[in-house]
């Protein structure tokens, strides 16, 4: 598990890459002075928080929808972009805020030990488990907004996954469409997933925790066919056609 | 009986309370009985647009309290018989519109008009999944830029998520409206073209209407555009897109104001 901290002593902000390799923030109360916080560790630090994905970590404070969702909304007004959350009441999630993920294998070396443990994530919303099918076939676009989370194997699309969308898969992630939105195959620590679509546009591709994000992306790539896979560290991308 | 028709969009201010005027007054203007219903509570405004604010006496919310009888509170339009309004509350609490009251007027206005057409608020909460729930047609208004498309996407993803409709495992029917076209800035690359708006959300196309002043001229007179220059390039638009609602089927064109000039023929079907 890939474990970096960057907190500093004497600071509440805790920030922890997780096996997805997302950066993870723990909201404390009182909010105001914590996003303040944020707000100036955002100008010394900017690289650390623009651009890769953040997930929040929801176990210290008790938010409902609509307040998750201004918390969302003022971090993205301050360039951070957040994936999920963690350890947020099943009830305060849905639409309008991001989808709940979790670390998939645990939280053990987070840093400030001194706190008291988080409680156990909230279930994420998952299909159905179908005994004996490893793959989900979704035969519509997903739009943005929407999440599909498929911990039990592969996602096949028929159709495009749209800007904000997210697909969370145990397996593989094949999508018969253009792929704009950010897809995570392997979440269980399956290193031999891969990723496949028609039009490769995508926010985020990601394999067991290990990400490229557009920008990281190779632009000669773009608009076409691609497979990503996992070469140790690193996420690979090569173009089908 | 009546159908119900959502017009929504996600994002605010890209044409929704105008597009319910001009659609709803088009279609009664073709013969249809139509009403036209506002859900932005707190947000009075298709009353302005449709210069109907000084008759309001009873609104929405007044009809789902039982405080007013429906036909108390629906507003006919001076100019067109075929047209009534039924008006949001400006003074009530947003969270006064409940489920069963919207369910009930909804039920009944379904019996009285051809067309009910709802005018959401913007934003994906509860105000706009109420004004889609019994919905058996979106109309999704889009301006051709990233961040209203793309929250166009979510609201389609909403529909097919949140109506009645799709949880019954049926379908509501959705018609793209693509407001604000404005073909110099198009020709400049400074919007989306409509084809790359089509791709993205793949959602059949009801009709262009161009950026025109004349949309701001009508409302500052309290009428709709299709009423007050039915002429106009966005009067036309309207127009053609009331008749594709009806299942007609017309040639796709972005109407300009210079009269008798059309804009760029598209070689494409409606919805
Ligand atoms: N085709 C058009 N050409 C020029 N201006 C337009 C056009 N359509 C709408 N507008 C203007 O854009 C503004 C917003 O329109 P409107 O109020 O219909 O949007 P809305 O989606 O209902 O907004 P809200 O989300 O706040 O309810 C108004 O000033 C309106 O006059
Ligand atoms: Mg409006």
């Amino acid at each position: 598990m890939a474990v970096t901290s960057a907190a500093q002593a004497g600071q509440s902000t805790r920030f922890v890459c997780r096996s997805y390799m997302a950066m993870v923030l723990t909201p404390k109360p009182p909010i105001v002075e914590w996003v303040a916080e944020i707000e100036q560790k955002i100008k010394s630090a900017a690289h650390l928080f623009i651009g890769p994905p953040v997930v929040l970590d929801l176990a210290a404070v008790k938010l409902s929808q609509s307040a998750i969702a201004h918390l969302v909304a003022q971090l993205e007004e301050r360039g951070v972009r957040v994936m999920g959350l963690e350890n947020a009441d099943a009830a305060s999630t849905g639409t309008g805020v991001p989808p709940l993920v979790r670390s998939s294998r645990g939280i053990g070396a987070s840093v400030d030990l001194a706190q008291s443990p988080s409680p156990s994530p909230a279930p994420a919303p998952a299909p159905e488990p179908r005994r004996g099918v490893a793959t989900l076939l979704v035969d519509k676009p997903v739009r943005s907004g929407q999440t599909i989370f498929f911990p039990d194997g592969d996602v096949t699309v028929l159709g495009s996954v749209g800007s904000g969308a997210e697909l969370i898969a145990g397996g593989s992630i094949h999508v018969y469409g253009t792929l704009r939105g950010r897809v995570m195959a392997g979440s269980n620590g399956n290193t031999r997933a891969r990723i496949f679509c028609s039009k490769a546009e995508a926010e985020l591709l990601a394999i067991d925790g290990h990400y490229l994000t557009a920008d990281m992306m190779d632009k000669g790539l773009r608009d076409r066919a691609v497979q990503a896979w996992l070469d140790g560290n690193a996420v690979r991308v090569a173009a089908l056609d | 009986m009546a159908k119900v028709v959502v017009v929504t969009s996600g994002k605010g201010g890209v044409g929704k309370t105008t597009s319910t005027a001009a659609l709803g007054a088009a279609l009664a203007q073709i013969g249809q009985n139509v009403v036209i219903v506002d859900f932005d509570v707190g947000l009075r405004n298709l009353d302005l647009v449709m210069g109907a604010e000084r008759r309001v006496v009873y609104d929405f919310i007044n009809v789902t309290q039982g405080i007013a009888k429906l036909p108390q509170a629906l507003i006919r339009d001076k100019r067109l018989d075929r047209l009534a309004l039924l008006a949001a509350s400006q003074t009530r609490d947003k969270d006064a519109l409940t489920e069963e009251g919207v369910q009930r007027v909804i039920g009944s206005l379904r019996q009285m008009f051809d067309w009910v057409i709802c005018d959401s608020p913007a934003g994906i909460e509860r105000g706009a999944t109420l004004a889609m729930r019994y919905a058996d047609t979106a109309i999704i208004v889009t301006n051709p830029e990233v961040s209203s498309v793309r929250d166009s996407d979510r609201i389609i993803g909403i529909l097919d998520a949140k109506t009645l409709k799709a949880e019954r495992g049926e379908r509501v029917d959705k018609h793209l409206l693509i407001t604000r076209y404005d073909q110099a800035r198009a020709a400049r690359g400074e919007m989306l073209n409509i084809d790359d708006v089509l791709e993205i959300l793949s959602t059949p196309l009801l009709g262009i209407v161009p950026d025109s002043e004349e949309v701001l001229r009508a409302s500052n007179l309290g009428s709709p555009v299709t009423l007050n220059n039915p002429n106009s390039g966005p009067a036309r638009a309207y127009f053609d897109a009331a008749r594709r609602l009806m299942g007609e089927d017309i040639e796709m064109t972005i109407p300009t104001d210079k009269q008798g000039l059309f804009g760029k023929l598209f070689g494409r079907r409606a919805a």
